[in-house]
């Protein structure tokens, strides 16, 4: 399978990512730079953590009109797999290609630290290697990560079980204990109705290999791969 | 022509910032505030024969780029006599 990792001016995550595809899902992988207005080929495409540029006027909001993000828009409407993470998440966002927007943290710290997932939804792409239930170790980095949505949005998501992972205790707890950021319904990731598209906070290409210091990202990608390898077959 | 561009959070949209202002100004004695709300101000210096047409312009770069119309409200005050 061929990724393609979108690079924008203060991404910071684009390496590991590339990595994590590359090296240790031994996938095909390219960067594409966001100046880039066509994009051909690619299985799926990631788009990366980081600041891009520099997070000005909101997180998001000035990569979102990126000359590279009509075609990403494109390719996510014909139902092509993309993953947002972190400040990819943000973007996604901002583009409209998932419902909702991005608040700052409800304490108002960077918080970076190893957060427990629930996996609410383990039939998406994004997903299928997960059990349904599952606790899994992912780091946050992030000063905006307290997503919010209006209340007819919210029961849309829950009703299509577009809520893929929420923040939880390490027994699978769910509650304001849990909660890192202060995130609408302790949702750490989502997907698009279609459930081709997934923006999470959490970033799976940090815990993909024991080196790491935690797997439990490795079932991310892995599930993407198994999708598409289905998909195909 | 100038602009002034106030991008305000919609109500109900939790304000963390807000919050933490808030707090901080009852620590410095001004018990009496009950809210902080944050938002943005923006100028914006531009080329423009009809203030009206200059206004919609406006408009349409907030709804695009300035404003996220999720969590905030905006308004445009155009600057008289500049």
């Amino acid at each position: 399978m061929k990724f393609g990792v979108v690079v924008f001016p203060g991404s910071n995550c684009d390496a590991d990512c590339f990595h994590a595809v590359k090296n240790v899902q031994g996938q095909d992988c390219e960067y594409i730079w966001h100046q880039q207005s066509k994009i051909t080929g690619f299985d799926a495409l990631v788009l990366p953590g980081g600041f891009s540029y520099g997070d000005y006027l909101r997180t998001g909001a000035i990569a979102r009109f990126s000359p590279v993000m009509p075609a990403v828009i494109d390719f996510a409407r014909q139902g092509g797999l993309v993953i947002g993470i972190c400040n990819g998440f943000q973007i996604l966002l901002e583009a409209g290609l998932l419902p909702g927007a991005m608040l700052r943290n409800k304490s108002l710290m960077f918080i970076c630290k190893p957060v427990n997932l629930k996996v609410l939804n383990n039939r998406t792409p994004f997903t299928n290697q997960f059990n349904k239930d599952a606790v899994i170790e992912v780091p946050i980095a992030h000063g905006e990560g307290n997503y919010y949505c209006d209340p007819a949005t919210l029961e849309e998501l829950q009703k299509n079980g577009s809520i893929v992972f929420s923040y939880c205790g390490p027994a699978g707890e769910i509650g304001d204990d849990y909660n890192p950021n202060g995130s609408l319904s302790h949702i750490a990731g989502i997907t698009n109705k279609e459930g081709n598209v997934l923006g999470m906070m959490p970033h799976p290409e940090r815990c993909s290999e024991t080196v790491l210091g935690g797997t439990d990202g490795f079932g991310v990608f892995a599930s993407m791969i198994q999708w598409l390898k289905e998909a195909r077959a | 022509m100038k602009a002034r561009i106030y991008v305000t959070l919609k109500t109900g949209v939790l304000d963390p910032q807000g919050e933490a202002v808030k707090k901080s100004l009852h620590v410095l004695g001004y018990g009496n505030v009950e809210e902080v709300r944050m938002g943005k101000f923006v100028e914006v210096d531009l080329q423009a024969g009809d203030p009206e047409k200059a206004r919609q312009e406006l408009m349409e770069m907030s709804d695009k780029l300035l404003a996220n119309p999720v969590i905030e409200n905006y308004r445009v005050e155009m600057v008289e006599g500049e």
